[in-house]
């Protein structure tokens, strides 16, 4: 078996990580990408509308020229883009067992950083009984299959989920040939009614079906119908149609970060992070939608620049027991002295000693930014699932975007957000946009600022 | 595809000495074993009539795929038999073929007072099947092999012999050595009639033409009875038991590394959770009688009452994505034993209502029908001149599969290219299922040959690329 010994192995060559490859490479660190696509740029490939971009290049384009170009870039930085290569499992700490078809590959990397990505919930996961015919897809089978191989759908589609995803799957579906009959959602109003409105009721005309649910599928050799129940009512009614797509329903591509027995959040399904994206494990960082599932893919992008300078830093101290950093002027909004040491709790998830309490014990001096593992928790309470990062570690600067990311499962039109740490309350502040279930929720990190960096878990709540 | 292979156009004419009618596990092991057998010196020609476009695409699809060892049948009936000797036979054929095999061993747990009176009594039921493993064990006991078990446990009885197989490869592995043997494999032909000329021959009415056979097999499952009757006996009536199972993500697989039985109480028959050969785990199957002999679709009633029990059994299960539901027809009938008949007037054999047994027992099945059919003079010997079994392709997760082999790859790439993530099939194990003997006919079928969008994505990243790499079979065929 051929081994090789970069820097940095990113696995994952999506916007984030080939955003973090590009920085890590003009950083002077020999960077190699594994892919396991046969082309790298991740979900964006084949998302052919425009929308991406914004926030890291500050300009829209398409997906698939958005794709082209971060992976041109990490080219350029001098990056090793290998396509076609699939992270199979760990052999080691940050050793990386992989299948190309030049054979298997061991990735014995410095530091590696996990940008695998989410997906989103196939009918299967969501249980969803019935017959079992083909034309029952998810938003990205469908792209693949209109954008990338030219393949034909049906006349007729019900799309489950009213997210942002879902109206770029009636795009497509229209793109197609394929006109959506509805819309289904299980929340009292659509979940991106704000950013859709327009395009949703008046130029794409979808009708929309909200607090309603698919009980069933019915069709044996090909979809006939679907089965929908109005939850107010109960009451059930059959749609017939010919193709059914299950929309949005994220959850992180988190094989590898379970494989590694990384410590999991139990609300987002990804590896727990702190602000500098560290995971449990020393020098294993992750990025992107699999910490996140999911947010846009410029944001997704940015996680890719922030976890650099951390990268480095973990590098540059050249032993795991380092993995910190201190960032002075992103430390602005953040509890920035560091914690004493010792006095650790353990992070949200808590996998015991899965994530070396050993080098917490001499992480010590007050300069530094402490470890994974003396990180203060970061909670969420309902009607949020999942909060991101899951951790804060004092004195390592803000969050990507200075920003805290949430999931909410419920509408509010209203945003009151409180900040509490071991009961008391640190920050309110009504916030100008919407809770809305399907979309990330985002809240300024500067509002953790009065947290006490030797205090116990912070929660984020809505008054 | 084999010249003895056929979707459509003209089946093959002349009289075959036997005809099977279904491709399912039985049926395949029929055709192999007969096709393995002469009369007068002459091997027997052997043709397995399929109403659908694959062999094994009914029943034999969809069961909990577990290699009994026959502990817990009704002492003395046929299946009991059977069932041990097909444990003996398709264990050992499968090394040899290549089918997938775990030898995970069961342990049956008790929750009530009840179900822990009663193990004695199935340890000695398993003695009296000649199965002489069975050992009780306490609750501590129970939850050392089982840790994940959820709260309440009494105690428990170990079934060691209880392993896990490939279905699919096995029906795969008879069919095709059935071809080797000189059958032919009819697909897409159902048969809807019968007729009986006034000499050696019968005639079948199939959706394709008609077939002429001088003794016919029926081993059609659900469909056995109608054949049956088509034959002109009122014997026996099969019901379509409905069974229902969840299969959970990979990730749960360290939660169960054996198999979990129920004990039978008056509570009804419980659920199982047992490991799966593709590194799952599975959660099954109800049981529930309905009239439609071809409804396998799932039912809101049956997830529930599957979630219901699977939170009581292991609770940490649930907290895993379901990946795949299915529900499988058991052919129950009235009897409480296999359906076995000869009819030797009519040159006629009937295997019907194998209800929930038959992919251990299909093999001993096969031996007993040719046993039978020697008995009349139809078989004489057996070959002496048979072809060894085939070499089947490896989809067991607990087996180097061809990703993982670096002389495989170096030899062709396509065994390195990766085309459905999730389970980690190849191109080149594609390619090689589309160029086999007994080519898949739909996704469906790829699946059961190469487990390619049977994942936790179910196509989100790979459907596209592998419904274009099935494109051939969307011609008319
Ligand atoms: C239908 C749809 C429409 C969207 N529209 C927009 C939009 O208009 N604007 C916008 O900003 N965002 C949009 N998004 C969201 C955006 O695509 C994501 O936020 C973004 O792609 C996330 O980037 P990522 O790098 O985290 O992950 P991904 O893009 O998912 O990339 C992950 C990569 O990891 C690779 N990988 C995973 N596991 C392995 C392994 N074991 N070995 C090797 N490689 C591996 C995958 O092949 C993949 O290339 C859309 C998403 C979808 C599904
Ligand atoms: C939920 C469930 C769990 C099970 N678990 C186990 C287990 O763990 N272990 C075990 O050993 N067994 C198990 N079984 C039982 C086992 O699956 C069956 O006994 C076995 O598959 C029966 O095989 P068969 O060939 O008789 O039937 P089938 O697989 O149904 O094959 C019959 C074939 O005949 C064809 N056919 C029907 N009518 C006609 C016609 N008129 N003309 C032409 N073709 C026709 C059908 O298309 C079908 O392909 C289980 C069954 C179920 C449903």
């Amino acid at each position: 078996m051929n081994v090789t010994t970069p820097d940095v192995a990113v696995v994952g060559g999506g916007p984030s990580g080939l955003t973090a490859a590009a920085g890590l490479a003009a950083a002077g660190l020999r960077v190699l990408v594994l892919d396991r696509e046969r082309e790298a740029g991740g979900v964006p490939r084949h998302s052919d509308h425009t929308g991406y971009g914004l926030r890291d290049l500050r300009t829209l384009m398409t997906g698939p020229a958005y794709a082209r170009l971060l992976a041109n870039r990490a080219l350029e930085a001098g990056a090793l883009v290998r396509t076609s290569a699939m992270v199979t499992g760990w052999a080691g700490e940050r050793l990386l067992d992989v299948t190309t078809p030049e054979g298997r590959l061991r990735v014995d990397a410095g530091a590696v950083v996990l940008a695998t990505g989410a997906r989103e919930r196939p009918r299967t996961a969501r249980m969803v009984p019935g017959d079992r015919p083909p034309g029952v897809l998810t938003t990205g089978q469908l792209q693949n299959v209109v954008h990338l191989h030219h393949g034909r759908v049906g006349t007729r589609a019900v799309i489950v989920g009213a997210e942002p995803v879902s109206w770029s799957a009636v795009l497509t579906l229209r793109e197609a040939g394929c006109r959506t009959v509805l819309m289904t959602t299980e929340h009292a109003r659509p979940e991106s009614y704000a950013a859709f409105s327009v395009p949703g009721r008046a130029a794409l005309r979808v009708p929309v079906a909200t607090a309603t649910r698919v009980v069933r599928i019915s069709g044996r050799d090909a979809v006939e119908s679907v089965e929908v129940e109005d939850l107010r009512t109960g009451e059930r009614r059959t749609v017939p149609c010919d193709t059914v797509v299950f929309t949005g329903g994220w959850i992180p591509d988190h094989e590898l970060a379970r494989a590694a027995g990384l410590a999991m959040d139990p609300g987002s399904r990804g590896p727990v992070v702190d602000n500098t994206l560290a995971t449990s494990r020393p020098g294993v960082f992750a990025i992107g939608n699999l910490v996140h599932p999911v947010d846009t893919a410029d944001v997704a992008a940015l996680d890719g620049r922030h976890v650099v300078r951390h990268v480095q830093a973990y590098l540059a101290a050249g032993s795991p027991a380092a993995s910190r950093t201190v960032d002075r002027s992103a430390a602005r909004d953040f509890p920035y002295t560091a914690r004493p040491s010792g006095s650790g709790t353990s992070p949200g998830t808590g996998t015991g000693g899965a994530h070396g309490d050993d080098e917490s014990g001499n992480a010590g001096g007050r300069e530094t930014g402490g470890t994974f593992a003396d990180a203060i928790p970061l909670r969420a309470e309902a009607p949020f699932r999942w909060v991101f990062p899951g951790l804060v570690r004092p004195g390592a600067g803000a969050p990507p975007r200075r920003r805290i990311l949430l999931w909410a499962t419920e509408h509010r039109p209203i945003a009151r957000v409180v900040v509490t740490q071991d009961g008391r309350e640190i920050a309110r502040r009504t916030l100008p946009w919407p809770v809305s279930p399907g979309r990330v929720f985002r809240v300024p990190s500067s509002l953790l600022s009065a947290a006490d960096p030797r205090g116990g878990a912070i929660t984020i709540s809505l008054a | 595809m084999n010249p003895r292979v056929s979707r459509s156009g003209p089946l093959p004419d002349g009289t075959a000495d036997v005809a099977v009618i279904g491709g399912g596990v039985v049926g395949a092991a029929v055709a192999r074993e007969l096709a393995g057998r002469e009369s007068d010196g002459r091997p027997l020609s052997v043709v397995l009539v399929e109403a659908r476009a694959d062999v094994g695409d009914g029943t034999s699809k969809a069961s909990t795929a577990i290699l009994h060892t026959g502990f817990d049948a009704t002492p003395g009936t046929l299946e009991s038999r059977l069932v041990r000797r097909g444990y003996e036979l398709l264990g050992e054929y499968a090394g040899r073929a290549g089918v997938p095999v775990e030898r995970t061993g069961a342990v049956l747990v008790a929750w009530t007072a009840e179900e822990l009176a009663a193990l004695p009594g199935l340890a000695a039921k398993a003695a009296k099947n000649g199965y002489l493993e069975c050992e009780t064990l306490g609750a501590e006991e129970v939850y050392r092999l089982v840790p994940a078990l959820g709260p309440g446990v009494l105690g428990g009885l170990t079934v060691p012999g209880e392993a896990i197989i490939c279905p699919w490869t096995t029906t795969l592995a008879f069919s095709l050595d059935a071809l080797a043997r000189g059958a032919h494999v009819v697909l897409n032909a159902r048969v809807k009639g019968v007729e009986h000329d006034a000499g050696e021959e019968t005639l079948l009415l199939t959706s394709r033409g008609t077939l002429r056979a001088r003794w016919v097999v029926n081993a059609a499952g659900l469909g056995s009875g109608a054949i049956d009757r088509l034959f002109g006996h009122e014997r026996f009536t099969v019901t379509p038991r409905r069974g229902e199972l969840l299969v959970f993500d990979k990730m749960a697989r360290p939660l169960a590394d054996r198999i979990v039985l129920p004990v039978p109480s008056s509570r009804g028959k419980g659920v199982l959770i047992s490991p799966t050969i593709y590194g799952n785990v599975m959660l099954g199957p109800t049981a529930e009688d309905l009239r439609d002999h071809a409804d396998t679709s799932t039912s809101e009633a049956g997830f529930a009452f599957l979630v219901d029990k699977g939170l009581a059994l292991m609770p940490a299960l649930l907290q895993e994505e379901v990946t795949a539901s299915y529900a499988g027809l058991r052919a129950a009938t009235e009897h409480g034993d296999y359906q076995v008949h000869l009819d030797a007037a009519r040159r006629y054999l009937v295997l019907g209502g194998i209800r929930s047994t038959g992919l251990t027992s299909s093999m001993a099945l096969a031996e007993h029908a040719a046993g039978l059919l020697a008995e009349t003079g139809l078989v004489t010997s057996v070959r002496d001149d048979l072809p060894d079994p085939p070499r089947m392709p490896n989809i067991g997760e607990a087996f180097p599969r061809p990703y993982a082999c670096d002389d495989l790859i170096g030899e062709d790439p396509a065994y390195g290219t990766v085309v459905c993530f999730c389970e980690r099939v190849t191109a080149g194990e594609i390619r090689d299922a589309l160029a086999s003997p007994l080519p898949p006919a739909d996704l469906d079928g790829l699946r059961r040959r190469t487990r390619a969008m049977m994942g936790r994505c179910q196509g989100f990243f790979c459907g596209a690329e592998i419904g274009e790499r099935l494109a051939p079979l969307e011609e008319p065929r």
